[in-house]
């Protein structure tokens, strides 16, 4: 005897209802419910709250039962037949009971054998799918770590570039590896550029001023660290990074000039 | 006819047994493969084949392991999921949402009345709490386990238990107070 209130109180008819209990779990309460009338009243409450929810958060749609009917595959009505007194007919009988048996024999194995290529159909999509994320990351840190060493290069100078008049809150940073002719512009601290527009970096000479294009910031918006590698064989005093119509221009367009640094000597 | 004789004929393979059991539970499984889903055309496709493999497997289904609308509610759940996992999904993780009753609740009054009307399900849910519905959602209608919801919710295995059973408790108040 079980204390039935306790059991009900409990929740585990609930968790029934969902099929969320282990099969062990759901044997038992199928076995109480027999035994015990509140236990399966309290079982069908349960079910009518939820039918009744999901009825609501239907939108009240349902295929056609006749379109559904006619997509179903055939019961066994012959499957009645006397059996006869004779020898002859019981062993076709026999001989039918066994077709028959090797028929759902078959069919649950086909059932069963369809559920887990289902499931390892699955299972091996989810695999590709984080396989493909590892690649990724393992990628994207490769990358980090190559820029990392590449700008802690004992012959990298770095040079802050500082918002200028048309945009003060902007900022960048230059690694120069001037025996290696590289040059690194981090502009994370610059704005989108505007449709049809791009930056362009410049090296500066500074007595007398003359600007050298080192090359464009391309793909700003969808480049994701915001780092972008040129090439500077130039004796450079400055840089500076103005912005320019798509192509670059062939001399800087000063009043867009966003930002400005000295390469200290 | 009672249920269970509905149930037994229905695995003998009788026809107009499993059209009684289709009238009782259509509505409620396409609903529940449309909060999956969220596409009424896809939903009902889905549907058609659910019911169209319950029929292939109604050997299969075992009253002394769970209620017929149980099991059903299971097939039902795995085909949408499956769905929403085979398309245009491939490449982000499968996130089953859990916001299609709050969301109800909480969309404004005018927009309801373009699709379906929510004022029954409101009353229904109305004096649950959100962390209520959000559970219901999840057990009944999303197929999370005790064990996923309570790594969700960020609770005990056992409090999803006893949450869920005062959740379900006042949806039926709200019920017979409608």
């Amino acid at each position: 005897m079980i204390d039935v209130k306790a059991y009900i109180e409990s929740g585990i008819l609930e968790l029934y209802v969902a099929g969320q209990l282990s099969e062990e779990q759901n044997l038992e309460v199928a076995r109480y419910a027999q035994e015990y009338p509140e236990i399966k009243a309290e079982i069908i409450e349960i079910e009518k709250a939820i039918l009744a929810l999901s009825r609501e958060a239907a939108p009240g749609f349902k295929p056609s039962f006749d379109k559904i009917s006619q997509s179903l595959s055939e019961g066994d009505d012959n499957n009645v037949r006397s059996i006869g007194g004779s020898r002859i007919l019981r062993r076709e009988y026999l001989g039918w009971a066994a077709s028959f048996l090797l028929a759902i024999g078959t069919t649950y194995l086909y059932f069963q054998n369809r559920e887990l290529s289902d499931r390892v159909k699955g299972a091996e999509t989810e695999i590709l799918m984080m396989e493909e994320q590892i690649a990724e990351a393992e990628n994207s840190l490769e990358n980090s770590e190559r820029l990392l060493n590449t700008i802690r290069d004992k012959n990298v100078v770095v040079v802050a570039l500082g918002g200028q008049t048309v945009s003060p809150e902007s900022y960048a940073k230059a690694y120069w590896n001037k025996e290696e002719s590289q040059l690194f512009i981090d502009a994370k601290g610059l704005p989108e550029p505007p449709e049809g527009m791009t930056y362009q970096v410049w090296s500066l000479k500074l007595d007398p001023l003359s600007p050298t294009s080192v090359g464009l910031l391309e793909d700003f918006a969808n480049d994701d660290n915001g780092i972008f590698a040129l090439s500077n064989p130039n004796d450079s005093q400055a840089f500076g990074i103005t912005l320019e119509p798509e192509g670059g221009s062939e001399f800087p367009t000063l009043e867009q000039l966003y930002v400005l640094g000295k390469v200290s000597s | 006819m009672r249920l269970e004789e509905l149930i037994s004929q229905f695995q003998k393979k009788d026809k107009k047994a499993f059209g009684k059991l289709y009238e009782m539970y259509a509505v409620n499984i396409c609903g529940v493969i449309n909060t999956i889903v969220r596409n009424e055309a896809r939903a009902e496709e889905i549907c058609h084949d659910v019911f169209i493999k319950v029929w292939d497997n109604a050997d299969r289904y075992d009253p002394s392991k769970g209620r017929f609308f149980t099991w059903i509610l299971n097939i039902a759940r795995n085909a949408a999921i499956d769905e929403l996992r085979s398309k245009s999904h491939k490449r982000e993780k499968l996130n089953l949402s859990t916001d299609f009753f709050v969301g109800i609740l909480e969309r404004p009054e005018e927009d309801d009345k373009r699709d379906f009307d929510s004022t029954r399900l409101k009353k229904m849910l109305g004096k649950l709490k959100k962390k209520c519905i959000e559970l219901i959602e999840m057990l009944y209608f999303r197929g999370y386990t005790q064990q996923d919801a309570s790594e969700v919710l960020q609770i005990p295995v056992g409090t999803v238990k006893t949450r869920n059973r005062n959740c379900i408790s006042q949806l039926r108040k709200n019920m017979s107070a409608s």
